[in-house]
């Protein structure tokens, strides 16, 4: 099975959030990146499994972002084991932009499944997988908590739907996006950060692709009032007031 | 011209999401003066329920009931809707940003070569050819504007971000055929379980969430109790996920689900910040901590510092009474 896992590069979850240039960019001034969170503990993790159960295959990441993402995100996704790696080297746009570099790239390589993570945490589009799925004519898992695949590329999936799940069968190529459930994180050990140095990190120049959509500007949220204390002795003036005051029940 | 919808339905009940939709694309087509909402119906739905989407602002009803939509497959179902834009001249596509939308509005955005905002969270702000929409980022610690450049823009909505008011009017529903046959839809669905009892999380307006503070899962069953009561979902923190407590898809917070209901009721969780992340765009946050220092309190709207064990089941009593005198 030839995968590929698309992998983001995100804030860390305790980051503060700040801005710059009244409020038109983020300010990166402190912030910690990481691997967005599902595409590392989920999709990267089930694809390296999946390699694992059918003894054969290769797992390749692939990162649309500048050159120093090799060491903060991709030499983390190769530790932890994916075989190789690609960097197109651009900054990611927007969700289309990126997705049409993917596209790109696994329209020459032919993979069998590709993998996203549910969403990233810091735009929180999760378009990715659907406009992949959409310029390479697959068909596309969203928001999947299990995967079983046979080495014929036959697969059953389950996914989230609103208050359940749906079970579906579907066969290569697809373009599955992973949640909680698909796998257990995997901490990378010191042969695996070791031999991810030698590993192959192939750079490619983007494709021209039309701008969809920009950010114009930022806002934080406003902050919220000061809470209003309820005498634990008499709990049920919470009730009179959500009905009362906040009017919520 | 148009303004497009997707109808989400389950079993031919129309789903809430639905009338989101409808009430956001009736403003939006109101502000760019065009008369027509045009919703678009795949599967069995009946045709005094899709009447029935004009008392949300639709004018027009899309009914392809070919029995290929049985089957959820996101490859046949945007092949429906971006031929509906096109038949229609949509200006805009609106779609509720729940499990159908994140599916379908990104493989929308390409065939339509449409810029698409997900999750938004007001209406647009239209002024000439400049199309922007507001949309929660960094899972919620902060929001963004986001311009949509090309003619075509596809939206998608938070759910619960718009209140349903419903009004009166009645749809024309025409029989219409998609062009979607068999041969497209590549994925079979083998299964559906959904708890159907149970109001489904990211649509309610009411939770109910706890976290470590509960002990252990043999002592749920008091939170179930209170989220029965209040006509509340249930919601869980992380750590209780993590340790199967619950199960995965009540997780809310930054790795999990982000909801925004009306009342949001945390009982025995700190407040770390990812878990913030998911809920605090909550309209009313309430906090049962017996830590006063945990974090939570300084997100919260209500709080009481005390022991969960014996405040629940007092407030399950009060709720009771409450839904009693008020029913």
């Amino acid at each position: 099975m030839k995968m590929l896992v698309c992998i983001s590069k995100t804030p860390d979850t305790t980051s503060k959030i700040a801005f710059t240039d009244n409020f038109t960019r983020f300010d990166t001034s402190g912030v910690t990146f990481i691997v967005n969170p599902t595409d590392e503990w989920y999709a990267l993790v089930r694809a390296i499994e999946v390699k694992e159960q059918l003894q054969t295959g290769s797992v390749t990441v692939i990162n649309v972002g500048p050159k120093e993402n090799e060491s903060v995100v991709i030499q983390k996704a190769l530790a932890i084991g994916a075989d190789n790696a690609v960097r197109i080297d651009a900054d990611a746009a927007d969700a289309f932009f990126v997705a049409s570099q993917i596209a790109a790239h696994a329209q020459q390589e032919q993979y069998d499944l590709i993998f996203t993570g549910k969403e990233t945490i810091d735009y929180n589009g999760s378009g990715i997988g659907g406009m992949l799925a959409e310029l390479l004519d697959m068909p596309y898992l969203s928001l999947a908590n299990h995967m079983v695949i046979d080495a014929a590329g036959s697969a059953t999936i389950t996914r989230e739907i609103e208050g359940g799940v749906e079970v579906v069968t579907v066969n290569k190529p697809f373009v599955i996006s992973a949640q909680k459930g698909m796998a257990e994180q995997r901490i990378p050990n010191m042969r695996g950060i070791m031999s991810a140095r030698t590993k192959p990190v192939k750079v490619i120049a983007p494709v021209s692709v039309d701008t969809y959509t920009s950010i114009v500007n930022y806002q934080l949220p406003p902050a919220r009032t000061e809470v209003k204390l309820i005498d634990p002795e008499n709990p049920e003036t919470l009730i009179k007031l959500l009905h009362e005051e906040a009017k919520v029940i | 011209m148009s303004v497009l919808i997707y109808v989400t339905h389950a079993n031919g009940v129309i789903k809430k999401s639905t009338f989101e939709t409808a009430l956001y694309a009736r403003k939006v087509a109101d502000m760019l003066g065009t008369a027509d909402v045009v919703a678009v119906s795949l599967g069995n739905v009946s045709q005094a329920e899709l009447a029935a989407l004009g008392n949300y602002g639709v004018t027009r009803v899309l009914a392809d009931n070919s029995s290929v939509f049985t089957q959820f497959d996101s490859a046949a179902q945007t092949k429906a809707l971006a031929n509906a834009a096109t038949a229609t001249n949509a200006q805009v596509v609106v779609l509720s940003h729940n499990s159908a939308g994140k599916a379908i509005a990104p493989r929308l955005s390409v065939r339509l070569k449409a810029g698409l905002v997900t999750g938004a969270i007001d209406l647009p702000v239209i002024s000439g050819a400049s199309f922007t929409v507001k949309k929660s980022v960094f899972s919620g610690k902060a929001f963004a504007n986001y311009a949509i450049h090309t003619p075509v823009k596809i939206v998608s909505v938070s759910p619960n971000a718009f209140p349903v008011v419903k009004g009166s009017g009645s749809a024309t529903v025409e029989a219409w055929q998609s062009g979607v046959l068999g041969a497209d839809v590549k994925v079979t669905v083998k299964e559906v379980k959904t708890m159907s009892d149970k109001v489904a999380l990211p649509e309610a307006e009411l939770v109910v969430s706890a976290g470590r503070g509960m002990k252990g899962p043999e002592n749920w069953g008091m939170i179930e109790e209170l989220a029965d009561a209040l006509g509340a979902a249930t919601a869980c923190s992380r750590p209780v996920a993590d340790v199967h407590w619950r199960p995965h898809h009540e997780h809310v917070g930054q790795t999990g689900i982000a909801i925004s209901p009306n009342l949001y009721i945390a009982i025995g969780i700190s407040g770390a910040i990812q878990h913030l992340a998911g809920v605090n765009s909550s309209k009313v946050i309430v906090v049962i901590n017996k830590d006063p220092e945990a974090p939570f309190f300084k997100a919260a709207d209500y709080g009481i510092v005390g022991d969960a064990f014996e405040i629940v089941p007092r407030l399950i009593q009060a709720v009771k009474t409450f839904k009693a005198q008020n029913a």
